[in-house]
């Protein structure tokens, strides 16, 4: 993909990308608040994406209802996430309707209402999401898993937050929350697609610079002291299916480390796909698909590493065969993690996975909400550059570096073991 | 900020700029350019579908095709994906109810890959003994999932009754018992009586020029030939209900019940087709889900997801709504949701209302076809349903003749809200 965007800061701080993409008559609008469930306190789990919900509730300009309609009616699609360090909230539209967004976005910065019947009834949604969730063997591990990992770091919880909150978060709470990060100084702007650069950044201007910045509270510090010597824990639940979740703790996305560590998660359990939109391809000749599937201890596998400002999570996710133990799979998954300690990976190895990383890209940059993904995503835990020298940066890693990290990285010490162990009729045993 | 150029530079796919050819043994082959494109997909399927699984061994044209990238005359599994990810491409076939899809893509420069790869698979399976045990036994586990997911049980009870007595109400993933059954003689039969050329539709859309596509395809798969492939098996008729017929599926220890609650619905080749699609829109889908979204989430925050569906293809489709919510809410949720069923089979929908969802298909047509899978996926379905090549060229005038009396009279003809089936999945 072509590599010119305008990148440029308005007085209120609003940091703004853009870029011109002139091959489908489509325009994808993109703001990001650097706030996620990293920026939560316990008693308040679970509040960011409570008020991303609160956004669709609307504003005196844009009632609920009025503003859903008239994207809809645009033939638009518009959604919105909330993660660890950062809520989003996009807009695809043809390139004549794009103005819509712009509004709608600029307006709700500053104008939900947050009623208290919208915050009662919401309540109730959000709760049924939960209940959705933990009908998932998976999500009830996974979020374990992660609380084992995080005594310290406020990636301690999950995204949804835990019931109890849920229960006891108040009206005045979600707006303080919301008035506190949704302001320009906080939030990047990004936008791709088929429009003129000046044009486009003076319409911004008109819309965003009135408003005023505001006082951003400091980002979280509690980094999570070293880990010494393996967590497990385990989960019961309904079902006849063992899962086994092993996560490592891993570099930082700006740490010089995250690359290597791509590509040696590449070579372990196939390409990582950090494409929102765009999807991966298959992992059946990763290392551990070899080592767990081909022979037969595991019916799948996969992993991956997520892109986050502090250190997060490298995991591992495998689903034994039905005729093995869990401790059968760990012990061959220990043993592939050993090879990589003990002998470097060949340069073929590492010239495959710079190919995947290529095709994924590829792929990504098919769609305009994917590019217009990557101008604001990357800016949330570096910049731009990062996306940019991505290929590179893992092009010029080593088999030396891959030892070193797997060295590093890959060490019992460092890793929290989950099994989730199917019991009858769902029931926990006393 | 618009251009006027950018409309026309843009136009939709029609009889000017797809390229549709028929190879003498039968294959569909379509394309269209996609100049700024690096990467190249590829889309279609094969006359073998579940249609003609028996009874006892449900399941069976689902795990052919899954089987058969796993080893062919000329390449192991190994070598198979070791090709295929090499170049970070990607190659998944999987069988539907009438047919085996396919989708792949990769860079550009490894397209003739993807075609070679496809031949095999689909031509020269070999089905190698050790790896159909280890992929029954993935087969396998992925229904112990499935036993424990409340969507999916969910829509199995709702499709049994709904189609009771008729193939499509059967698993076409097949259940435990039947994919046990099922042999690796089994395969290769179900597989020389059903796969061939004869059917088969194929698109080609990304960094290749048309004619060059169906040079490549003609190729690579231009000389297969099955004289033992059979004709499709005919499709017996459907019932409908006589009254309401609900089914509830216990899942111990879950946090959330699945309803899904609905009724046959048309084909996707039916005259009132466009009508169902509108309306369901009005119903379960425009903004943030429809009339079902405002009243079981919006207005009363019963459920964090509710909406309606209209899923039609080449034979009956069905037409339901579902949601997710609190076990202790399920008959609050029915109440409602039955309720909106009523007022849309007693009232016309409103001329605002219907102009929503007709600039809301005008407008995102363009985004669908936004990507080379949008676009192959385009081309297969004017294939599969015979629409026509000008069909896209058409849709705005198609879409804007529906009427509000078009769609009460559509809406009365599939539903009836006290003949529903009515399936529940939860604690």
């Amino acid at each position: 993909m072509s590599d010119a965007i305008t990148r440029i800061h308005l007085s209120n701080g609003l940091l703004v990308l853009l870029k011109e993409i002139h091959t489908a008559p489509i325009i994808s609008h993109w703001i990001w608040y650097r706030v996620g469930s990293r920026n939560e306190i316990p008693g308040y789990t679970g509040i960011s994406h409570w008020v991303e919900h609160m956004q669709f509730k609307g504003t005196p300009q844009f009632p609920a209802g009025v503003l859903d309609r008239e994207i809809s009616r645009q033939g638009g699609y518009w959604n919105a996430f909330t993660h660890l360090d950062w809520t989003t909230y996009f807009e695809t539209l043809p390139v004549d309707k794009i103005d819509l967004a712009l509004r709608l976005e600029a307006d709700r910065m500053t104008n939900s209402l947050f009623t208290e019947e919208d915050v009662a009834s919401e309540r109730t949604v959000i709760i049924s999401e939960r209940q959705g969730n933990e009908n998932e063997p998976l999500f009830r591990l996974s979020e374990e898993v992660q609380a084992a990992a995080f005594r310290v770091s406020p990636y301690h919880h999950e995204v949804i937050g835990d019931m109890v909150d849920l229960y006891h978060i108040q009206r005045d709470d979600l707006y303080q929350h919301y008035r506190r990060y949704y302001v320009p100084n906080n939030a990047v702007l990004a936008v791709a697609g088929d429009f003129d650069t000046p044009a486009m950044l003076e319409r911004i201007r008109k819309l965003y610079e009135p408003i005023p910045a505001g006082e951003v509270p400091p980002s979280p510090n509690r980094p999570e002291p070293e880990q010494n010597g393996e967590r497990r824990v385990t989960v019961e639940g309904p079902g006849d299916t063992t899962y086994i979740q092993v996560s490592y703790h891993a570099p930082a996305a700006s740490d010089p480390d995250f690359y290597p560590y791509t590509v040696l998660d590449s070579l372990l359990t196939g390409p990582n796909n950090l494409n929102l939109f765009g999807g991966g391809i298959s992992n059946k000749t990763s290392r551990l698909y070899e080592a767990l599937v081909d022979r037969e201890l595991a019916v799948s596998i996969s992993g991956g590493l997520q892109a986050t400002i502090d250190p997060f999570l490298h995991t591992i996710l495998t689903i034994p065969h039905p005729q093995r133990s869990p401790d059968e799979v760990l012990a061959a998954l220990d043993e592939e993690i050993l090879r990589l300690h003990q002998e470097q990976p060949s340069p073929d190895d590492l010239a495959r996975a710079v190919k995947q990383a290529r095709a994924l890209f590829a792929y990504g940059s098919e769609s305009i909400t994917n590019q217009a993904y990557w101008l604001g995503f990357s800016e949330m835990f570096a910049s731009y550059d990062w996306f940019l020298t991505y290929l590179d940066n893992l092009a010029a890693v080593t088999p030396e570096d891959i030892q070193r990290v797997a060295q590093k990285y890959l060490r019992p010490q460092n890793r929290v073991v989950g099994i989730y162990r199917p019991v009858e009729n769902g029931a926990v045993p006393e | 900020m618009n251009t006027a150029a950018s409309n026309s530079k843009h136009s939709l796919p029609g009889p000017d700029d797809i390229t549709r050819v028929e190879l003498p043994n039968g294959i569909t082959v379509l394309s269209r350019a996609a100049s700024s494109s690096q990467t190249v997909v590829i889309s279609g399927y094969v006359r073998a579908g579940a249609l003609s699984d028996p009874d006892e061994k449900l399941g069976l044209a689902d795990f052919t095709a899954a089987a058969l990238m796993r080893g062919t005359e000329r390449r192991s599994f190994s070598e198979i994906y070791d090709a295929l990810e090499s170049s970070g491409a990607s190659l998944g076939i999987s069988a539907g109810v009438h047919t085996t899809s396919f989708h792949g893509k990769a860079l550009g420069e490894d397209l003739d890959l993807l075609l070679q790869l496809l031949f095999e698979a689909l031509s020269q399976p070999v089905f190698p003994p050790q790896q159909v045990e280890r992929l029954r036994s993935q087969i396998l586990t992925g229904l112990a999932i499935r036993a424990q997911d409340t969507g999916e049980m969910a829509s199995l009870a709702f499709d049994r009754i709904v189609f009771a007595g008729h193939p499509y109400g059967r698993p076409q993933d097949g259940l435990p018992e039947t994919v046990s059954r099922i042999t690796r003689e089994d395969l290769v039969a179900f597989h020389r009586s059903s796969f061939g050329p004869k059917g088969m539709v194929i698109a080609v859309v990304g960094a290749v020029d048309p004619g060059q596509a169906v040079e490549k395809v003609a190729a690579v798969l231009g000389s297969w030939e099955n004289p033992d492939q059979d004709e499709p098996p005919a499709l017996p008729p459907v019932r409908e209900l006589n009254g309401t017929v609900e089914e509830k599926v216990t899942l111990p220890g879950k946090s959330q019940a699945d309803i899904i609650l609905g009724a046959l619905g048309p084909e996707r080749r039916s005259a009132d087709y466009m009508a169902a699609s509108l309306g369901n829109n009005i119903l379960g889908q425009f903004g943030m889900m429809g009339r079902i979204g405002q009243s079981v989430r919006e207005k009363a925050g019963l459920a964090y997801y509710a909406s309606s569906s209209l899923a039609a293809g080449l034979g009956p489709g069905v037409w339901y709504v579902s949601a997710g919510v609190d076990p202790a809410n399920v008959p609050r949720a029915i109440d409602l949701i039955r309720a909106e069923i009523r007022r849309f089979v007693s009232d016309k929908v409103s001329p605002e209302e219907l102009q929503d969802s007709q600039e809301n298909y005008i407008g995102r047509l363009p985004l669908s076809l936004e990507s080379n899978a949008g676009v192959a996926s385009a081309l297969v379905n004017l294939e599969r349903y015979q629409l026509g090549l000008d069909y896209y060229r058409n849709y705005e005038q198609m879409v804007r003749s529906v009427t509000p009396e078009d769609i009460l009279e559509t809406a009365r003809r599939y539903l009836d809200p006290d003949r529903l089936a009515v399936a529940i999945a939860g604690p």
